[in-house]
């Protein structure tokens, strides 16, 4: 049955969550994300699940990992400050290879911040963020349709990869109203996990799950298979979306709340003549830098928007490669960027350099 | 056709829900629409506001810097929100709760004495119905008979008795424009 119903993105992320199989949550309340836990303490008991609010985010991310670790689809949910919390047991999560779905409604930082949405996680999100050589396979929805969807895809990805995957939105998704379809989903396969610790009673070997590599070079070892993992994300799992880049001279390069709001420009400037296309990378890692070298070596330019100082734009010109200029519009600090700035920013553009 | 308009006011005016009748009616009529509320920290008597976009293109962003349609249910959104309506827009404002007159003259202006005709209608809490009622006649972002279904939906069960009065206020509002 397809139902069209008005939601959250919060509340969006948590029924997402729920109809991928995810029968565990662990949190600690944090703004703009409270919709998550909230509507997981209702929902969970509701389909025989698991919520706790946790002591803290130390706390809530570790059960993420025991309840991973036991062959669960278990997620956890916070907002920028919280994730720092939790960046100690992501990044043991990665190392012990445990599936997981980690969701960062994100704010404006650094330190405590603000309130109000933010993109300047990214970096957090995609390098690193917690110790050690690991990724993180982060989606970034745009919709409140794809918060919905992506968490879905997130657990999907996490389960195939046994690598933890994350859904990065902030807090504008997160507190704004869109409708959403509701699929129903029925063929709902989740992997067998024979590596899980669910208790050996039944005589099969033991299962050891950890991080921790201390004999000669058995970590070089481990993260040799962990690396060659990547290279297999790398190759599979890049998504992007992409909107009149072929006749276009000017390319807007957004995700997220951003990639809304630069589309928005994008076809004002269509409207004015202009050959403005938009770039919107999905999976921020994988990231699409091959896509992106080849507009960039047919001669496209770029324009990177984000809520950020500029995160995402030192990825936008790496794909580059010094071929094209890349320039970049951001409002940071909770300030969002209207689509008559980013408007302004690609006839400023447009013209100056001439291009038609 | 974009429709884009900020309904303010202060906590407990319900104006979260005026914007939710708008976007909801919105989306059973197969438009695009976004919600998006903005408030202060405090839980009761601060300042709250939402913004509303009904179109038929996808929605790009869900936060308005030149609404076209403003509702001002108290002093404060008034002058915090006047100067930001678009030229030739409509300004409603609750003129039993604000007693300055608004300043611009390039605006429609709408006086909605929203707390007087509630009362009158014996329920105090309706005013903010009364004031959609108004928005829908003098923009027709959405049916009338689309608001009405989703306040049967929402008023249902316990809250079944409250729907005539809405709808009464939302008619009264429709008869003021």
């Amino acid at each position: 049955m397809v139902e069209r119903v008005m939601m959250k993105g919060n509340e969006a992320i948590a029924e997402g969550a729920i109809r991928a199989g995810c029968r565990f949550f662990f949190g600690y309340p944090i703004t703009p994300q409270n919709e998550i836990p909230e509507y997981m303490s209702r929902r969970m008991p509701e389909v025989g699940g698991t919520f706790i609010q946790a002591e803290s985010e130390v706390s809530a991310i570790n059960m993420v990992y025991g309840a991973g670790g036991a062959g669960a689809r278990v997620m956890t949910s916070s907002s920028s400050p919280g994730i720092s919390l939790k960046m100690e047991g992501i990044s043991y999560i990665a190392g012990a290879e445990v599936p997981c779905v980690i969701v960062n409604v994100s704010r404006g930082g650094p330190g405590l911040g603000g309130l109000s949405p933010s993109q300047a996680d990214y970096f957090q999100a995609t390098k690193g963020g917690g110790h050690g050589d690991y990724r993180l396979i982060v989606f970034a929805p745009s919709t409140v349709q794809e918060c919905l969807d992506m968490m879905f895809d997130a657990f999907v990805a996490t389960d195939k990869y046994r690598n933890p995957a994350m859904v990065l939105a902030d807090g504008l998704l997160g507190q704004m109203m869109e409708p959403v379809t509701l699929h129903e989903i029925t063929d709902l396969k989740i992997p067998p996990k024979p590596w899980a610790t669910t208790g050996a009673t039944g005589g099969r070997p033991l299962n050891l799950i950890n991080s921790l590599g201390l004999v000669g070079e058995e970590l070089e070892r481990i993260n040799q298979r962990i690396q060659a993992k990547y290279r297999e994300i790398e190759a599979n799992e890049v998504r992007f979306e992409e909107e009149n880049t072929a006749d276009a001279d000017l390319v807007l390069v957004a995700y997220g709340t951003s990639a809304r709001i630069a589309r928005a420009a994008a076809n004002k400037a269509r409207i004015q003549g202009k050959k403005v296309g938009i770039f919107r990378p999905v999976t921020l890692w994988p990231f699409p830098y091959q896509q992106l070298t080849d507009l960039a070596k047919a001669g496209k330019r770029f324009l990177v928007v984000e809520m950020s100082v500029g995160q995402m734009v030192e990825d936008v010109r790496l794909a580059a490669g010094g071929l094209v200029s890349v320039d970049f519009y951001g409002r940071f600090n909770g300030a969002i960027p209207s689509v008559t700035e980013v408007y302004n920013e690609v006839m400023k553009l447009t013209s100056k350099q001439g291009v038609a | 056709m974009t429709f884009e308009a900020i309904f303010a006011g202060f906590g407990g005016q319900g104006v979260m829900l005026m914007g939710q009748l708008v976007a909801y009616a919105g989306m059973y009529e197969g438009k695009n629409v976004t919600w998006y509320p903005a408030y202060g920290p405090e839980m009761r008597g601060g300042t709250a506001n939402c913004s509303v976009v009904v179109s038929e293109e996808m929605v790009g962003s869900p936060v308005i810097s030149e609404p076209e349609v403003l509702v001002a249910m108290n002093r404060q959104s008034l002058e915090k929100f006047e100067g930001m309506v678009k030229s030739g827009g409509i300004l409603f404002y609750n003129s039993s709760l604000i007693d300055s007159k608004p300043k611009r003259n390039d605006i429609k202006v709408v006086a909605i004495p929203a707390n007087d005709i509630a009362i009158e209608l014996g329920n105090a809490r309706v005013a903010n119905v009364v004031v959609v009622g108004a928005v829908l006649k003098a923009t027709n972002v959405v049916k009338p008979d689309t608001v009405i279904s989703v306040l049967q939906k929402t008023l249902s069960g316990k809250k079944k008795d409250l729907l005539a009065i809405n709808q009464a206020a939302l008619e009264k509002g429709m008869s003021l424009v």
